[in-house]
């Protein structure tokens, strides 16, 4: 009865910490999957386009078919004009959250003992997402500047002068939302399971994993369509 | 005796953030995904488009509960009124 509790117990919010001598901390488990992520990505993007050829063979046409996924979002959001100047930030984005999801939903963490904590999505952190959704804002930012120069501001006062609290609100609800969106779906999901885990550890949770998954992907789109969407809200 | 009031008010707050934060996504996603269906019935060769839309419109109603979730989890686990 207790290994079966044990087995899957729930945590929320417990990190194992690295600690530098000077006092400063971060979250290991996270920093660990997270570049864990980014290697993999590396790796299958430098081996896919490492001799490129007019007729693709598998690894090609696989990466073609994501580059061609990721460029519909930019493009049915930034048009054709600006698609391809804010491609390469909307498909880091996306992979990157794509990769971290499915990283904590499809490998099998739990092999590994942690003395605090446990290894599973980076995006299971909320300060992985929060610097995904400041990074956002950030571009958006250097977004309006570049292409409207100091005619950015104008977008403050649009419809009416009146609006314009509204509209520096709008600035912070914006990277607040989506850094809660993502961290919320993915500790959600991770909880059912847990805790479906801890009354039936047979069968039942798999369908809700398969949701988890189904899911986690939707929102790694969701993610790169709303910061795109933002961009494009900027420069239009 | 403050403390445990205080977790018995925020496990009553947390039960009562997610159960009401369910109640607007629940009634939008049903009309959502009723006007979805009338719509694939008129037009069935529209079906690819139509299920895109409503699911990345879903993931934004599903926002709205999992808020409630925020707020609930932070409550549960990490409570900045005790201690």
């Amino acid at each position: 009865m207790i290994s079966t509790i044990l087995l899957s117990k729930i945590e929320v919010g417990s990190h194992f910490y690295f600690f530098f001598p000077n006092g400063s901390h971060f979250h290991l488990e996270t920093l660990l999957v997270s570049s864990l992520v980014i290697s993999l990505l590396s790796i299958f993007v430098f081996i896919s386009t490492k001799n490129l050829q007019n007729v693709p063979t598998n690894l090609q046409n696989f990466a073609e078919v994501l580059y061609d996924f990721v460029k519909n979002i930019a493009f049915t959001q930034l048009g054709p004009s600006y698609y391809k100047q804010f491609l390469p930030f909307v498909a880091t984005i996306f992979f990157f959250v794509l990769g971290s999801n499915w990283a904590g939903a499809l490998i099998p963490w739990k092999i590994f003992e942690l003395p605090q904590g446990e290894l599973s999505a980076p995006t299971n952190d909320i300060n992985t997402t929060a610097c995904l959704a400041i990074l956002t804002s950030i571009t958006y930012f250097f977004a309006g500047f570049k292409i409207k120069g100091l005619g950015y501001f104008k977008r403050y006062i649009k419809p009416s002068v009146f609006l314009l609290p509204i509209n520096i609100i709008e600035d912070f609800t914006k990277p607040l939302s989506l850094n809660f969106r993502l961290f919320g779906n993915i500790v959600a999901d991770e909880l059912t399971v847990s805790v479906l885990c801890s009354l039936v550890p047979l069968i039942v949770p798999i369908p809700i994993m398969v949701l988890g998954i189904f899911a986690s992907s939707i929102q790694a789109l969701i993610f790169a369509t709303l910061s795109s969407a933002y961009i494009a809200e900027v420069i239009e | 005796m403050v403390d445990s009031l205080i977790a018995a008010a925020s496990v009553i707050a947390a039960a009562v953030a997610v159960g009401f934060a369910g109640i607007g996504p629940g009634i939008g996603q049903g009309n959502a995904a009723g006007q979805a269906v009338e719509g694939i019935a008129r037009q069935p060769e529209a079906e690819g488009k139509i299920r895109g839309t409503l699911l990345l419109s879903f993931a934004f109603m599903e926002a709205l509960t999992i808020y409630g979730l925020v707020v609930a989890l932070s409550l549960l686990f990490a409570n900045p009124f005790v201690g």
